[in-house]
């Protein structure tokens, strides 16, 4: 065999470098390889194709008619959206036009609502510090953020005299403000205290553990809402009379331990997937509990749950709607007041109502929900190399 | 509060424990700790229940259980236990237990079922199944399930037709604002034949199927499960109803000008609270199922398939056991977040637990402090009891891993 190799080559023509690589066949590439790939691959497949061709052309026209085409866009009254020539019209966008203010500030006086808008741009501007990883400075951020920002919105939104600013009642609170204060302070307060249950409940001392479980896993057991009608009913019973508590205020002590029992599960999570090497470490180097923690072990611990931090935040941020429940005028209770309102009584004025509220909670949730993705691509990243 | 085992100081000393100030001694400092929460919690509860006490002695509120067995005095809509206006707010916490399992029961099953479909088509090859699928669970998921009740119910339900342009389907059924009407099924004389053949041709089913397994695992033969199965639970009873001489008729409604006589009334707050919990749940379901098949690896598929073995057998016997097992921890979660979630009833009024209980007869007696510990130790039961029966079912698929 050697011999002929050797004989050939001396006589015969040898291709030097390799032949050219020949495009693949038409039948592989190309739009209609795509579409016979993905959709027409078999029998069965072609059946489900045509099933969800079916669907799809029953929905999402009609979605689309309802919400743009056949909507209307402007009017002062009911007369607009109501059925003309027998024919009901699209989504009555005119109503949330005229409502919008409403539904953003509730009853929040006129003059004042500068403050709030105030309000949504400091928070705005912390949002985006934190969320920013390039941002400069993120530990002012995070100063800013849990501290500063609370201090600040708790004085612009409630009002004090010796700053000049009329004080105003959380009962004129209302709309899409109140249910960002709630998800603000559920999110400012639930980490912290997650954090602080979490390690009890991975502390060696036994009655610490206990606490941190019986509260975590009572919590964890019971709908938001009894704990909600816990925080309003039992909560002025078991204070000294002298004292009352802000209604608001209620929802918001209810709402925080809610989130927190849920980030506490979160976050114990986070540190039992940390290896056991790392507390071993921080021990060997002398470090004491609460530095190892602040220093070792909670930072990566935390880094590897943001996704699911953010995922109980925007469980949090679905919930404050229930607050409408207990008397609280959130942003879904500011819909649901206004689409009963005769002024706008037509066929569509709920349904408009309801599309609207989904439309925001979704760019709030979802926005939030792309967030973690990012992080937890990022992340992903960070852990193949 | 530390873990840390107490340094030793000094170095060179042997067995002797260094002298520590008290508080510099971790074993000291985590008892006084401890003390101290122990003394903090316990002193927030004393001043709680004295508060507690002072108060409701103000308000000239009753306390303990007594009210339980007082007269209500308030109607329930959906019963299925007896239930009257004179009966007791004992018998009406029942009924609303009764209703909050029924919803919880049937949502479960079907959120259960829509779920593994959309999971399913969220991992579809096909384009429009996938993106489809996606869709749905990124709308639903994204939005307040309270939105979503209430759009069910004030804008689908409510938006229906009054009762007397009720929409007449075939068979006697009618839909209206006030809900579904069904012919009501009364049962004669010789109904129990009939009921009696489905259990023994169900426990012959199983045990056929039992046999059959057997015999195939022994000879490798496969005999008829699902024709003798058939015979068995459908041919069989319906043979015994014929029997019997057909001991069936319906009580179809009667439709009148402002109301349906006779028939079975589903109300449309169940179908409201029901539709929402189910679409909502089911779209965090297929997101678990998506997971949990997409945990296993893919060589079992291509092993499945070198084996020879075809896509549909492959999902049945390779992918899908191995994946239950990191389905079920979250689909327990799932079920005891649909079982909790349905106290969101309150808002469309559905007379679930917490409507009936926590809300009209916390408002009519005004002994909250009662009333909402009931309320919440049902859900903890639940949710306990949940907990082990599912435990015990993921031990148990646990076991089969060598």
């Amino acid at each position: 065999m050697n011999t002929q190799v050797v004989s050939a080559s001396s006589k015969a023509y040898v291709r030097q470098v390799p032949a050219e690589v020949l495009p693949p066949p038409g039948s592989l590439i190309g739009p209609l390889a795509w579409v016979r790939d993905n959709l027409f691959s078999s029998p069965a497949n072609i059946l489900l194709t045509v099933v969800a061709a079916f669907v799809a052309y029953i929905s999402i026209p009609s979605f689309l008619n309802f919400l743009i085409f056949d909507a209307v866009w402007t009017g002062a009254d009911r007369e607009a959206c109501i059925a003309k020539n027998g024919v009901v019209p699209g989504a009555c966008w005119a109503f949330v036009r005229e409502r919008l203010n409403f539904f953003i500030y509730g009853f929040y006086p006129v003059d004042q609502r500068w403050r709030v808008d105030l309000f949504f741009v400091l928070g705005a501007i912390g949002v985006a510090w934190m969320l920013w990883l390039k941002a400069p400075r993120r530990d002012i951020g995070m100063i800013y953020f849990l501290v500063v920002l609370p201090v600040a919105s708790y004085y612009i939104l409630g009002g004090a005299n010796w700053l000049g600013l009329q004080p105003v009642d959380t009962a004129r609170w209302g709309g899409l403000m109140v249910t960002l204060v709630v998800a603000g302070v559920g999110i400012v307060a639930s980490l912290p205290l997650g954090i602080l249950l979490a390690l009890g409940r991975r502390s060696k001392l036994p009655v610490i553990k206990f606490f941190s479980v019986l509260f975590i896993e009572f919590v964890r057991g019971v709908p938001l809402i009894t704990v909600l009608f816990m925080a309003n009913t039992m909560l002025p019973l078991f204070l000294p009379d002298n004292i009352t508590v802000d209604k608001l205020l209620r929802a918001l002590v209810g709402i925080g331990l809610f989130a927190s029992a849920y980030m506490a599960e979160v976050v114990r999570a986070g540190l039992q997937a940390l290896p056991k090497g790392q507390y071993e470490g921080a021990m060997a180097m002398g470090l004491g509990y609460w530095q190892m923690m602040r220093l070792i072990i909670l930072p990566q611990a935390l880094k590897v749950t943001i996704p699911n931090i953010v995922n109980t935040y925007i469980g949090l941020f679905k919930d404050t709607s229930l607050l409408l429940i207990v008397g609280i005028f959130d942003f879904l209770k500011a819909i649901e007041t206004a689409r009963i309102d005769p002024q706008w009584a037509a066929p569509t004025t709920s349904t408009t109502g309801y599309a609207f509220a989904a439309i925001i909670y979704f760019l709030f949730c979802y926005g939030m929900a792309s967030y973690a993705r990012a992080m937890e691509r990022r992340l992903s990243v960070a852990d193949k190399r | 509060m530390s873990s840390v085992d107490a340094p030793k100081l000094g170095g060179t000393g042997g067995d002797e424990k260094p002298h520590v100030a008290f508080w510099n001694d971790p074993e000291k400092r985590g008892y006084l700790f401890q003390a101290l929460l122990f003394v903090v919690v316990g002193y927030l509860v004393y001043a709680a229940a004295t508060n507690a006490i002072d108060n409701l002695t103000k308000q000239k509120i009753a306390t303990g259980f007594d009210f339980w067995n007082n007269t209500a005095g308030f109607d329930i809509g959906q019963r299925l236990i007896p239930y009257e206006t004179t009966s007791s707010y004992g018998r009406a916490f029942w009924v609303g237990l009764v209703n909050t399992l029924l919803v919880a029961g049937i949502g479960i099953i079907f959120a259960t079922m829509l779920g593994f479909i959309i999971g399913v088509a969220r991992l579809s090859k096909n384009f429009l199944v996938n993106k489809l699928a996606a869709l749905y669970v990124e709308v639903i998921r994204n939005t307040p399930l309270l939105l979503q009740l209430l759009f069910w119910y004030n804008a689908v339900l409510k938006a229906l037709p009054e009762v007397r342009d009720s929409v007449a389907m075939p068979g006697g059924f009618f839909l209206n604002n006030r809900g579904l009407f069904m012919p009501e099924p009364v049962f004669g004389a010789n109904f129990s034949w009939v009921t009696w053949t489905l259990a023994a041709g169900l426990m012959a089913y199983f045990a056929y199927g039992r046999w059959a397994r057997k015999k195939q695992e022994r000879t490798g033969q496969q005999s008829p499960v699902l024709l003798v199965g058939l015979g068995l639970v459908i041919l069989l009873p319906l043979l015994a109803f014929f029997g019997a001489g057909q001991p069936l008729s319906f009580n179809i409604p009667d439709l009148g000008r402002f109301n349906i006589r006779g028939g079975v009334q589903i109300y449309p707050e169940f179908v409201a609270l029901l539709m929402g919990l189910v679409i909502y749940t089911a779209a965090f379901i297929a997101e678990v199922v998506r997971a949990g098949i997409q945990a296993v690896s893919k060589g079992q598929t291509e092993a499945a398939y070198a084996l020879g073995l075809r896509p549909g057998p492959t999902l049945d016997l390779v992918v899908i056991p191995q994946a239950m097992r990191v389905i079920i921890p979250p689909l327990t979660s799932q079920y005891l977040n649909l079982t909790k979630n349905s106290s969101l009833a309150v808002a469309v009024g559905y007379p679930d637990l917490v409507q009936v209980f926590m809300g009209t007869v916390l408002n009519q007696t005004g002994q909250a402090v009662e009333v909402i510990a009931i309320t919440m130790a049902v859900y903890l039961t639940i949710s306990l009891f949940t907990s082990l029966v599912m435990n015990w079912y993921n031990s148990r698929k646990a076991l089969v891993e060598r």
